[in-house]
């Protein structure tokens, strides 16, 4: 993966940027000894690692303003970080770069539960956002996979979605308000508590803008009251293609399930092995999980059997009681870390239309034999949101890149079939360079005139989102005029 | 000015020199707009609809009705039930999906499901250069590069010229009940609201209307909607008694002339339309001395009849924004319709602007200056 060369003089200034970052930060905020800044060379995506020059580690937003005014007025390049759970490799360093990390900023600065809304600092986790509220049985909704450590300004930053966001939106549609910090260091409010935006929808492009446009540090978001029940069911059928159309027909049916999630045959085996949820061995499994009442989740069961019985299922399994419900979601939940027992594996994230799935899946299939790499697929199907796991050995030579083509034409092909590059995960590093198979040269400007405009010197977080010759023109032009 | 296409409409903004309004229906307009009028009704036809994706794509000018019928006639519907503004703004014509897009008109749901531009999956314009883009797409989930979706929406054409919008649909529900409380001011009424909204019964509209009857809206399958109207009757003991409509056409009704504020259609002053946090909602009423107050999301957006010429924002005690919707061409004149940006803000709004419309084409003075 190429990233910018460094900038010598950047690189040769450490010291005086230190100086300087020490007379607005506490001792313990800068991080600037080698094996200690190694902590931050990588997020989730480990297969790209580059210690960086330094990481901050702000407690306010007076401090994370104080620290990008310096950085922009000595052109130095600013990854801002949340808990370093991008699969995208969105808060991959460069050499020349600091690391600012917001994770100390975790407070929870106002609940108004009559206003069902909630006001933190970015850097509290997204489940803890939750837990901060549950205590009145509310609760904040998108719920990425990740939601035990990922932080809200990452989750802000790549609008992060999860297997719930089907009913309840992803975090764009959960986000109303924040702090944010541009890069020369002034402090902007946008939106509120209250639910739309005056003027142009500024909040809505920064919301999945990668980091790119600002530092978040302070965000409020619509909190809900949580339903008084849930049931998952899991329905096993011997296709794809079959399971594709029941998914289809549900949405269709007006049921509103929170999540309708598949796995094949392939990820079946490996978490059965693995978790021993008592899975039935088919092509696909579909888990379907309703909320509401006792009788409300009766209701939307027994039309969701109905729907999936003119399918001709191989197994409808309803969860009895609790322990059948977590034991149904156990498989599903343990999918990720089972398959990374048995290989390194690189997770995909296209969207295609749900009617697109079964041909999706089959090229998929017919790629894997081609590549002679191994895929499973996992992914939240009520949406269309692949997640292919294509199996590779990090240690064989030609490993990963034979892996990585293969990634890319599937995600060729969830263009194709009309769809997109990315759902959840964001484009990072990762398919930075794929851009140009979704969107024309025009639509690229586009975007990038926006960033222009919020960061005209390309300080942050430059080095995603946009296929790095289109990037590096920026980057080269404010090097010149240092 | 009419194109047809897409690439007419390009040619047609890159060869203009001089200010264009830019139109679908005509039926949201905001007061005047100097310049030739460019109507997009040309742009026209639904290219894609699948039911079973939940999603359609459609011309810009594509009339809501012709969109309405071709989604009755699979059980679905717009879910963030845009407002026809025709009967209370004195507009004629017919609504256009670009015109919701642009203006990003939610009605009631809003607080359930979102607004419009939460449903909005992609959409093709011509910025003021004349160059044709796209964002987003046609699917559900879709994080890949900028979201300039959400920018477009509400934009008001200024910062381009809708082409085409890609839209997320929803299944029409099986049946709504609504529940109703008389007698309510509006601290109560904001009160009751909210005990409703922050109950686990999906409520699906919460308004206060001109009458002072606070209105609750439940929708979806005939069982749960009547046992969560149960439930949400025991929440509301405290504030009063709770009656139950049942009647269907009767509360379509009540909903449409709600989501349309029909209720000041032919009133004399001028009408605004507030967004606050609910919570505020009384204490900015007892400041601002308005003829009558509509408030809709459970209190968080008020559609406000003041006396005509009297700016609202003047007396705005709380925090949130004010649009003027109608006017007569002085009041345009003495106010502006949208509610001013704080300076960091406005000036990051008129850089865009200045890029994505360089001549100072479209809807000029609409959304504010250009930089």
């Amino acid at each position: 993966m190429d990233m910018p060369l460094p900038n010598p003089i950047v690189l040769s200034r450490k010291a005086e940027l230190v100086a300087r970052l020490l007379t607005v930060l506490p001792r313990d905020a800068v991080i600037e000894d080698e094996m200690e800044t190694r902590a931050y060379e990588c997020d989730a995506l480990t297969a790209y690692k580059c210690p960086p020059l330094l990481a901050v580690l702000p407690r306010s937003t007076t401090e994370v303003s104080d620290i990008l005014r310096i950085c922009h007025n000595m052109n130095v390049p600013v990854v801002p970080r949340g808990s370093g759970t991008s699969l995208a490799g969105g808060a991959l360093p460069t050499a020349d770069c600091v690391i600012l990390g917001v994770a100390r900023m975790n407070d929870v600065l106002e609940t108004d539960y009559a206003n069902r809304v909630i006001r933190v600092q970015s850097g509290r986790t997204n489940l803890s956002v939750s837990g901060a509220v549950a205590e009145e049985d509310f609760f904040y909704a998108p719920d990425p996979s990740s939601q035990l450590a990922c932080a809200i300004a990452g989750n802000i930053a790549m609008n992060s979605g999860g297997a719930h966001c089907l009913k309840y939106g992803v975090t764009t549609n959960n986000l109303l308000g924040v702090t944010m910090v541009m890069m020369d260091g002034e402090i902007i409010e946008i939106g509120g508590a209250h639910l739309d935006s005056g003027g142009l929808d500024l909040l809505g492009v920064i919301c999945g803008s990668e980091g790119q446009l600002g530092v978040v540090t302070e965000a409020t978001l619509r909190i809900l009251h949580k339903p008084e029940g849930a049931r998952p069911v899991l329905v096993g059928f011997d296709s794809n293609e079959v399971a594709g159309a029941c998914v289809s027909d549900i949405i269709q049916a007006g049921v509103l399930p929170v999540a309708i999630e598949f796995m094949d045959r392939r990820v079946t085996e490996v978490v059965e092995n693995y978790a021993h949820a008592g899975y039935p061995l088919c092509e696909a499994v579909l888990i379907i999980e309703v909320e509401g009442s006792e009788a409300e989740i009766d209701a939307q069961l027994a039309l969701i059997r109905e729907i999936a019985e003119r399918h001709n299922p191989i197994e409808f399994r309803e969860a009895k009681d609790a322990d059948e419900a977590s034991r149904i979601w156990l498989g599903r939940k343990s999918a990720f870390g089972a398959m990374g027992q048995i290989n390194d594996y690189m997770c995909l994230d296209g969207t295609i239309p749900v009617s697109s799935l079964p041909m999706v899946l089959r090229r998929i299939g017919e790629l894997s034999k081609e590549y002679g790499l191994d895929v499973g697929n996992v992914f939240h199907a009520g949406d269309g949101n692949m997640h292919p796991l294509i199996l590779f050995d990090a240690n064989k030579d030609g490993d990963l890149e034979l892996c990585e083509a293969m990634g890319a034409e599937i995600l060729k092909l969830c263009v194709e079939a009309g769809g997109c590059l990315t759902g959840e995960h964001g484009v990072g590093i990762e398919k930075r360079d794929l851009m140009g198979y979704q969107y024309e040269p025009a639509d690229l400007d586009a975007q990038m005139a926006v960033k222009d405009i919020f960061d005209p010197k390309w300080l942050l977080n430059s080095a995603k989102v946009f296929p790095l010759n289109l990037s590096d023109a920026k980057r080269s032009a404010r090097i010149a005029a240092e | 000015m009419k194109p047809t296409s897409e690439a007419e409409l390009a040619d047609l903004i890159s060869s203009v020199k001089a200010p264009l309004c830019i139109r679908g229906g005509g039926t949201r307009l905001l007061g005047p707009i100097e310049g030739e009028v460019l109507e997009t009704s040309g742009l026209q036809g639904i290219s894609l609809y699948e039911p079973g994706a939940l999603t359609m794509v459609a011309g810009a000018g594509t009339t809501l009705d012709e969109i309405g019928a071709a989604l009755k006639a699979e059980n679905q519907r717009l879910a963030f039930e845009p407002p026809d503004l025709r009967d209370v703004l004195g507009t004629t014509g017919a609504s256009t999906i670009g015109g919701v897009a642009a203006s990003n008109a939610s009605g009631p749901r809003r607080i359930s499901v979102g607004a419009c531009r939460d449903f909005m999956l992609g959409v093709r314009f011509v910025d003021g250069a004349g160059i044709v883009a796209k964002n987003g797409g046609r699917v559900m989930k879709n994080v890949t590069g900028y979201d300039l979706v959400k920018l477009m929406s509400g934009a008001f054409g200024t910062l381009g010229v809708l082409s085409e919008v890609s839209l997320k649909v929803m299944p029409k529900v099986e049946i709504q009940l609504c529940l109703r409380i008389e007698g309510l001011n509006a601290k109560q009424a904001v009160a009751a609201m909210s005990a409703a909204l922050g109950s686990p019964f999906e409520v699906s509209g919460a308004a206060q209307d001109l009458d002072g009857a606070v209105v609750l809206r439940l929708e979806g399958f005939d069982a749960s909607v009547r046992y969560r109207a149960d439930k949400l009757t025991q929440v509301l003991a405290g504030f009063g008694t709770v009656e139950i409509l049942d009647d269907q056409a009767q509360c379509d009704t009540l909903w449409r002339d709600i989501r349309d504020a029909r209720g000041f259609t032919g009133s004399t002053g001028d009408l605004w339309r507030v967004s606050v946090k609910p919570g505020d909602a009384p204490e900015l009423i007892d400041a601002l001395g308005a003829h009558a107050v509509l408030l809709d999301w459970g209190g968080g957006l008020m559609w406000v009849d003041m006396p005509k010429r009297t700016d609202l924002r003047a007396r705005m005690s709380v925090p949130g924004h004010a649009t003027l919707m109608r006017s007569d061409d002085k009041g345009f004149e003495q106010v502006a319709r949208f509610h001013p940006q704080a300076a960091p803000l406005a000036k990051i709004s008129a850089r865009l602007r200045a890029r994505f419309d360089p001549k100072g084409l479209l809807n000029p003075g609409l959304m504010g200056d250009v930089a």
